[in-house]
Formats: C-alpha cells, sequence, structure tokens
C-alpha cells in the first residue's frame, strides 16, 4: 500500500495522561440515538417508557418533524403509573396492544428505558418477555435503556445493538459481521467494496429488515464502524465471535486501514485489494484536499459528544493538516480505539467526562480555530467569535468510507470558509 | 400512561427555563439527568440566542444514585452562585429527580447563599410548560416584589413574554409604542428582559398589562392582590381587541384612549377587492388558548372568513375556549394529542388551518394550507424582520401571513379561466411558492378528455385520503368527470357536500345532476 499520509507517530496517545472531570455534562441522552436508529430499521417501534421530557427530547433532536406518523413515541408515565409498579406493567400492555393494532407494519418493538423508568425499576424486560409472548412471531419485542444516567448520545445506539445480539440465531458459518446503523448507501457501498475483495459472506448489524437473518457463532469475526459500540462489542464477544481491531472508516486512511483489516483476516492479496481501493482512495484523497485548503494549519477542540472524537481529531490532524489542542469525549474505551490512539501524535490533551464551565474556560483560553461541540453550546460560542462545527451532525450525515470523505472534511471546512467569507462592515 | 407522538408542551420545568432565559442576573439549578440539558439547543438553536440559558444542571447518574446525589446537588448550587454570581437564583427538580426527592429547595435554603433562593415545586407527571413558566414567573414576583412608592408618572408593567414565545420580542415592542402613544412608559418588562432587582419594583407601576396569560396570569392575580395593581384583559392581537385594548387601558389610567391609525392597514386589505375571494373561507384554528381566541375573531370579523372549529392544546384554557366554541357555533376540540388534532382537521377538511407548527406538518400531508398562529415555536418563528403579532403592525402581519399561504385573488380567477391550461392544473400549486413546476402529464389523470376511470369501483380519492367502505354512494363516471373540473381547492369541499347530500338523500349514486343539485343546496 502506498502511503499519502505521514508515517504512524513514534508515540501516539494511547499512553498519554487522560484528563478526568466530574461536573455538568453537556451531552444528550442515549434516547437521541433513535432518531437515526428508526430510519435504519424500517420495520421497527421505538417505544421510550418515560416522560414528557423524553417525547420533548425526540421532538427537539429530530429538529424538524416527520411528516406522518414517525416510528418513533413515548409511552408518558402519569402520577398513577408512579405510585404502583403492578399497574405500570399493564398499562404498558395496553398501550402496546393499541399501537401494534393500528400499526400492522410493525415487526420489532423496542421498549427503550429512561430515567424516569430506571428510577422506579420499572421491568421492561419482563414486559418485553411478556409482550413477545403475546405477539410472536409477527412481532419482536426487545428491551434496552436510552436512560441519560446510564448513557450518553451514541450510547443509545449501542445499549439497542448489544439487546438484539443474545437473539441472534447461532451459526458456526465463517462470516464477517459489520456492526453499526449506517446510512444504507454508506452501508451498500462497504459491502461492495468488501465483494470486491472477494468478501461476500457478510451480515449486517442492525439489519434493515426484521426478516434478513443476522447470525453469530465462534466463526463470525466483527468489524466496528462506529467507535461508540463497546457494549455490542462485549455482547458479541460473549457469543464467541472475534472482533478486529482497526482505525475507524473515516477519511481516505481511517478507510484503508479498516478495509485492510478484514483483508488480512480473510487472506485478500495486495493486488486484489488495490483494485478494489486504488480509484476510491485516490478520489477520496482528492476530495479531502479540497477542504485541506482551509483546514490546514488549523487548530481544533473537541468538546466531547459522540465518542467519535478520537478518530475524527485523527483524521483532521493527519489527512486535513490541523492541529488538535483538546479532544473531549465522553468514555474512552481502549479496546476499542486503541488503533486510533496509535495513530493520532502526541500533544492533544485528552479528556474524558466533563466539567462544561471548565472546559468552556479553556477553550476560550485557547481560541481555537474550530470548536467542536453540541448544539447548545455552539451559537453562544460563535457569538463570541470562536467558529464552532455542532457535533450531532457528524452522527446524522452519512461520512463513513471513501466516497464520503470528502464530504467528511467538507462539514470541517464549510465554518471555516464560512467566517471568511462573510463580510458585514462598510465597504472601505 | 399515554401514548404521546409529538407534544405541543415540553414539561414544566422548560417552561421555569423560559422564564429563567428571558431574565438577566438570576440562575437556575436543576436537579437533572445529563440528557435534560437538551433544552439548551431549544433557546440557542430554535430562537438563536447568543448566550447559555443561565442554567446549570447536577447532571446526576445512575451510579451516583445509591451514594449521594443531594451533595451533587449542593455542590452544583455553590459553584454556580460563584461562578454567576446571579441577583438571585431559582432552584428545582426535573421529572427524573423529583422521584428521588432529594428536595432541591430545602437543601438550598440550608447553604446560606447571600442571595435570594427561590425554591420551585413543578409536579412534572401532572403539568407542561406552560404551567411551569406561569407558577416560576409567580414564584419569583412572590418572593421579590413589595408594595414600593407609585411613579409619578404612569407607567405600567408588561407581564407574560418569555424566552421562546411566539413572538414575544415583537410584542414588546408594539404593545410599548401603543402605551407610548398614550403617555404611558413602561416600568418594567417580565420576565423578558428584567433582572431580580426589577422585580422588586413592580409595584411602582400603576397597572399590568398582561400580554399572555398562560404563562403571567398566576404574577398578575398575586399582584392585583398584594400590590393593588389592576391588570387588562383584553389581549391585544387583531383591531378590534387592539381598540378593545386601549379602551381598557383608557379606563385603568385615567388618561384618554388614543390611537393613531395611520399605519394600519389591515382594514383596508380586507375591504379590496382582491380580498373578496377570502369571504366564508372556512377555517379550522387550534394553538394556545390566547392566540386561538384572538385568532378566531380575526378570522371571523376581520378577514371575514367562517370558522368551522376550534380548540386549544392548553387545558388551563378550556373553559374559556368551550364557551368562544359555543359563541362560534363549533365544538371546541381540548386535547394536546396530535393525533386527535389531525383526525378533527381530516373530517372538517377546512379550506385553510390557523395553527401551530404541528398543524403546518398535517396540512401538508393534507394538502391543506397553513398559518402559524401560536408556539410551540420552530425556528421559522423568529424572523430576522420586525414581525409582532399585537397592535397595529400585528394586525398588517397577520393579514399578510394569514392570505399568503392561498391562492391570491386574482390568481384564484385566473385558474378558473385558464383550468385546462398547462401551467394552472391541480397539481402546480399557488406560483408564489417554492417549488419545481410540475407539468402536467400528457394524456395524465388529469388531462381534458382522457379521463376514464380505469376501474369503476375503485374508490375515489379525497383529500381525507381515507377509502370508502363497500355500499356507500358511488360515482358515476361523468360525475367523476366533471368533479375534477371543479378547481382543486374547493374539489374535496364539493366531494363531501356531494356525498353528504346523496347519503341524506338515500341516494346510491351520483351523477351530474346530484352534483349540480348539492352545489345549489349549498350555494351560499
Amino acid at each position: 500500500m502506498t502511503r499519502h499520509t505521514p508515517p504512524p507517530p513514534t508515540t501516539g496517545c494511547r499512553n498519554a495522561p487522560v484528563l478526568k472531570q466530574r461536573g455538568q455534562h453537556e451531552v444528550f441522552c442515549g434516547l437521541t440515538g433513535i432518531i437515526w436508529l428508526h430510519r435504519k430499521m424500517q420495520d421497527a417501534f421505538f417505544l421510550v417508557v418515560g416522560s414528557r421530557t423524553c417525547a420533548h427530547l425526540l421532538q427537539s433532536a429530530a429538529g424538524v418533524m416527520i411528516f406522518a406518523e414517525p416510528r418513533f413515541g413515548t409511552a408518558i408515565l402519569e402520577e398513577t403509573d408512579l405510585a404502583g409498579l403492578a399497574d405500570a406493567q399493564d398499562e404498558l400492555e395496553r398501550e402496546v396492544d393499541r399501537l401494534l393494532s393500528r400499526r400492522s407494519d410493525i415487526r420489532q418493538l423496542f421498549l427503550v428505558g429512561s430515567c424516569p423508568s430506571e428510577v422506579i425499576k420499572l421491568d421492561l424486560a419482563r414486559a418485553a418477555e411478556r409482550l413477545t409472548m403475546k405477539y410472536a412471531p409477527r412481532v419482536r419485542v426487545l428491551n434496552y435503556s436510552g436512560s441519560g444516567i446510564e448513557t450518553t448520545f451514541t450510547e443509545g445506539e449501542d445499549a439497542c445493538l448489544a439487546s438484539m445480539v443474545p437473539t441472534l440465531p447461532e451459526t458456526d458459518k465463517r462470516q464477517l459481521m459489520l456492526v453499526g446503523a449506517l446510512p444504507d448507501v454508506v452501508e451498500d457501498q462497504a459491502l461492495d467494496l468488501l465483494a470486491q475483495m472477494g468478501i461476500e459472506d457478510v451480515t449486517v448489524l442492525p439489519a434493515r429488515h426484521a426478516d434478513t437473518e443476522v447470525t453469530v457463532g465462534p466463526n463470525t469475526v466483527f468489524a466496528l464502524t462506529q467507535p461508540f459500540l463497546g457494549g455490542t462489542h462485549a455482547a458479541l464477544e460473549r457469543r464467541g465471535a472475534r472482533h478486529l481491531p482497526a482505525p475507524f472508516p473515516f477519511g481516505e486512511e481511517g478507510t484503508t486501514a479498516w478495509l485492510q483489516a478484514v483483508a488480512r483476516e480473510f487472506g485478500v492479496d495486495q493486488a486484489r485489494f488495490g483494485a478494489a481501493t486504488d480509484a476510491p482512495r485516490a478520489r477520496a484523497r482528492k476530495a479531502v484536499a479540497k477542504a485541506t485548503e482551509t483546514l490546514n494549519g488549523k487548530s481544533v477542540f473537541f468538546f466531547p459528544d459522540s465518542q467519535m472524537e478520537i478518530p475524527l481529531a485523527r483524521f483532521l490532524t493527519r489527512e486535513c493538516g490541523m492541529q488538535a489542542i483538546e479532544v473531549g469525549t465522553p468514555f474512552l474505551h481502549r479496546a476499542v480505539v486503541g488503533p486510533e490512539l496509535d495513530l493520532l501524535a502526541e500533544g492533544p490533551q485528552l479528556a474524558e467526562g466533563q466539567d462544561v464551565d471548565l472546559q468552556l474556560d479553556r477553550c476560550r483560553a485557547a481560541q481555537p480555530d474550530l470548536t467542536v461541540c453540541g448544539l447548545g453550546l455552539a451559537n453562544p460560542l460563535e457569538a463570541e467569535g470562536l467558529t464552532t462545527k455542532w457535533a450531532i451532525e457528524l452522527v446524522f450525515t452519512p461520512v463513513h468510507f471513501y466516497e464520503q470523505a470528502g464530504d467528511l472534511a467538507g462539514l470541517f471546512s464549510r465554518p471555516v470558509r464560512r467566517r471568511e467569507a462573510l463580510k458585514l462592515g462598510a465597504a472601505t | 400512561m399515554k401514548l404521546s407522538v409529538w407534544t405541543y408542551e415540553g414539561p414544566p420545568h422548560v417552561g421555569a427555563m423560559r422564564v429563567a432565559t428571558a431574565m438577566t442576573g438570576l440562575h437556575y439549578v436543576l436537579h437533572a439527568p445529563q440528557g435534560d440539558t437538551y433544552a439548551d439547543l431549544l433557546f440557542t438553536m430554535i430562537e438563536r440566542r447568543n448566550h447559555r440559558p443561565p442554567v446549570t444542571y447536577t447532571t446526576f447518574q445512575a451510579r451516583d444514585l445509591g451514594s449521594d446525589t443531594a451533595n451533587l446537588f449542593k455542590t452544583a448550587c455553590q459553584d454556580a452562585y460563584e461562578r454567576f454570581k446571579p441577583q438571585a437564583m431559582i432552584v428545582g427538580a426535573s421529572c427524573t429527580a423529583e422521584l428521588i426527592q432529594d428536595d432541591p429547595g430545602g437543601m438550598a435554603e440550608t447553604m446560606g447563599l447571600p442571595v435570594p433562593v427561590i425554591a420551585l415545586e413543578l409536579p412534572s407527571y401532572q403539568r407542561k410548560e406552560n404551567f411551569g413558566a406561569d407558577e416560576t414567573f409567580f414564584q419569583i414576583v412572590r418572593a421579590l416584589a413589595r408594595p414600593v412608592e407609585k411613579s409619578a408618572t404612569v407607567t405600567a408593567n408588561l407581564i407574560g413574554p418569555t424566552a421562546l414565545g411566539f413572538r414575544h420580542r415583537d410584542d414588546i415592542t408594539e404593545v410599548t409604542a401603543l402605551l407610548e402613544e398614550m403617555g404611558i412608559s413602561v416600568n418594567v418588562c417580565a420576565p423578558y428582559g428584567a433582572s431580580p432587582e426589577d422585580i422588586t419594583r413592580m409595584g411602582a407601576a400603576h397597572f399590568n398589562v398582561l400580554m399572555y396569560p398562560e404563562t403571567g396570569e398566576a404574577a398578575c392575580r398575586w399582584m392585583e392582590r398584594e400590590l393593588g395593581l389592576p391588570f387588562t384583559r383584553t389581549v391585544p392581537i387583531g383591531v378590534g381587541a387592539t381598540r378593545d385594548f386601549i379602551r381598557e387601558v383608557s379606563e385603568l389610567s385615567g388618561l384618554p384612549a388614543k390611537l393613531d391609525e395611520a399605519r394600519l392597514r389591515l382594514p383596508w386589505y380586507s375591504a379590496s377587492v382582491d380580498s373578496t375571494y377570502l369571504t366564508g373561507k372556512r377555517v379550522f384554528v387550534f394553538g394556545d388558548g390566547t392566540h386561538v381566541a384572538a385568532a378566531a375573531r380575526i378570522a371571523r370579523d376581520e378577514m371575514g372568513f367562517e370558522v368551522v372549529g376550534l380548540g386549544c392544546y392548553n387545558r388551563e384554557m378550556a373553559r374559556p375556549i368551550r364557551a368562544l366554541a359555543k359563541e362560534y357555533g363549533v365544538e371546541a376540540l381540548i386535547s394536546d394529542d396530535y393525533l386527535d388534532v389531525e383526525a378533527r382537521i381530516e373530517e372538517l377538511a377546512p379550506e385553510m388551518i390557523l395553527g401551530t407548527q404541528m398543524e403546518r406538518h398535517i396540512g401538508k400531508r393534507l394538502g391543506i394550507p397553513c398559518a402559524v398562529i401560536s408556539a410551540p415555536v420552530h425556528v421559522q418563528d423568529f424572523p430576522a424582520r420586525y414581525s409582532p403579532q399585537m397592535g397595529l403592525e400585528g394586525a398588517n402581519v397577520i393579514f399578510d401571513t394569514w392570505v399568503h399561504p392561498l391562492v391570491m385573488g386574482l390568481e384564484e380567477h385566473l385558474l378558473h379561466m385558464f383550468r385546462e391550461d398547462f401551467e394552472f392544473h391541480d397539481a402546480a400549486g399557488a406560483s408564489h411558492h417554492g417549488g419545481a413546476h410540475v407539468p402536467r402529464e400528457a394524456g395524465g389523470p388529469s388531462a381534458p378528455h382522457a379521463e376514464i376511470p380505469q376501474d369503476f369501483d375503485a374508490p375515489p380519492e379525497d383529500i381525507s385520503g381515507q377509502k370508502k367502505a363497500p355500499g356507500e354512494v358511488i360515482w358515476l363516471a361523468d360525475a367523476e368527470r366533471e368533479l375534477k373540473k371543479i378547481p382543486f381547492f374547493v374539489r374535496g369541499k364539493a366531494r363531501r357536500n356531494t356525498e353528504l347530500f346523496a347519503s341524506e338523500r338515500g341516494m346510491q349514486e351520483i351523477g351530474i345532476d346530484t352534483l349540480y343539485e348539492a352545489k345549489a343546496h349549498y350555494a351560499r
């Protein structure tokens, strides 16, 4: 493989000190994942068992509302539900009955736990079991927690996928499993690249439809497409599957390294690998180069959000010529992002968890050229003169693999170009 | 337990945030898990505020539950005071913290902070956002406002505008100008723009202007009782209501009524012949109680529409809205269930909806134009331009806003004239709205003389999208063709009226004659 990015640093960040502070977190809870998960699994319904706040969060996070009736909703707990628990199980069953009778297209139902349902210890696992017995085989009912006391933003997807793992049928087949909810177009590109490398036995978790069989077993190796899937990683290992550690498929370098890990595992020779990847690699480099013109030499500061921060910092520093000042992440799963840390040169402050006020102080002191942060912070920081990229778009937009590498870089370069483009003073 | 798809109102602590964010020098410490911080983006993104809301969340986690969430609250409270040095603080719990019963108010009281700390009890599992705002503002006023000497000249307080309010920013400017014209200056506008120190001198005003009963009524009632401040009952949205408001202000202040109507255009625009086409347009009105009551009056008395249904999502306004509906001869819909509202709109098939962003989506789905009159808000409801709802300019803005989604008067006549023309066909829509031109397909379903239904048993499509059950009235092919010649924006009504006419008479089939008999029957 010809190398177009700098050689890996002699000392990466794998053993770099990590700043851990405990204060106010400014992040979404795991329920937010429903916004993209319900688009991915088109016959699934996500029923949050929670409060009005949960319903309001989903509506606000969705930004623009989706026409017609979405495939998610909230069973809002009321005073009467809080009084007695046996009651709440019956109430939930009644709401599910009503929902499923109206929506005959639903094949999978996720009961999603929330902060209030966790605090009152509403047993959703039992509810899911009862409902599965009632509705099998038409509807499969699973449960997971997206509560903010247990999950941070993208951990909701992790919990959702992990909840599916124990139900997957066992297989001895030698196969590759891709793990992570990618937009269909991106997933198809990935499958196509793998097919060109001669890897045909590929299964994807989550599948787009409930009746697509996804199996797992001791001869399954799995590659994560998202860095926030630590829980799913553990659940798959419990089923005997083996993880292929690799950098994540962001940017040309990340995608190539990710594909190479798979290629090595399946004995794909260099010629075949090159035939499959040379052209898209060249395209990706060209597309990224365009954004690099803007980003080169600029500094970037990450607030913790999606756990994608470390792979993205690697991409921006190694492919776009940026300097990372601080890389904040809600959690640092070394087993998952270890290969990324090896590629990220020593220098930036790594931070896990958050005290938002102290972090804002550091950010203001550093005056980065670009700040990657959540929606609650972006406009206030812009008003203070900092250029920001709101992080949630990185989760909602197709950014993986070669053909999206340019789009990914563009998400970061656009705010910088915009600030340079706006000239609102009087003409001189 | 109640299944909810979309909600009209957030939880009550979001109402408290609307008050805190509107004010200056106030800080809110909210005992809440991390996910609740999403509420910041309502203010920074939807309203484009350039500051973080003055809210500290304790963001407790599952592992804290067993140990010490109370201590977490105290630390957060102390840190927030030291960092932000507010003049006063409000403290409370969100839905989750309410369950763990840490009593933020009690704890904050024992901390001996050197500023007033106001405890909020907002029952998350019973009440909603508007209540939260109303109650929070009331508690702040009750804690801080004291009788003070009246101002020498006549002054008034403006009560109710909050952050994330529907056009509150511009309504304040408009109402301030209305009062100025009568020689009345504003003592304090609150919560919007007021500091806790301002709240202490609210008693200096001679009366209160209650702009938004949803968020300011409890405080106004308390000030009437405790500070002797009478308050206005008329919300000045619309021409008639603005005139009533001026008269009410005159009575409360003892100053002569004055209203310079030079810049008021609604009455003439409404009277001009281009507006003739607005006559009797069937509208459905839905939103918060205050805006619905105002919009219904404007719709009927100032635009010449027919109000075919109305309702509100905030139960607190159920009684006045039911009474109003009676006056309009319709049944009120009091519901915060989006699906109920959608069902009612489908059933009534109005020609226009005056609603919220939710109804705008319903309208898009059903092909019914919609103008937005009320919260819940969307980024579009914070336009850069001056765009009030209240006062004379408000009336002008409302005229434009409501007419915009409709096909313009002259355009409607052109549609009659050219209805077989390739550019003026059903799918083309109003010419001043965006969207690519949809060319009429040659020989397609709406092309003249090519409309032979392929399947006579196929249920006719109508705007409700409901399939007709077997045994119901059948449209004969020639009547169906004739119906297609009727302009699309009245076709749904024509179909419904004809079917109703036929079924009332026990007819099994609809022919061309039936169609025209029904037309004559329903002529207005």
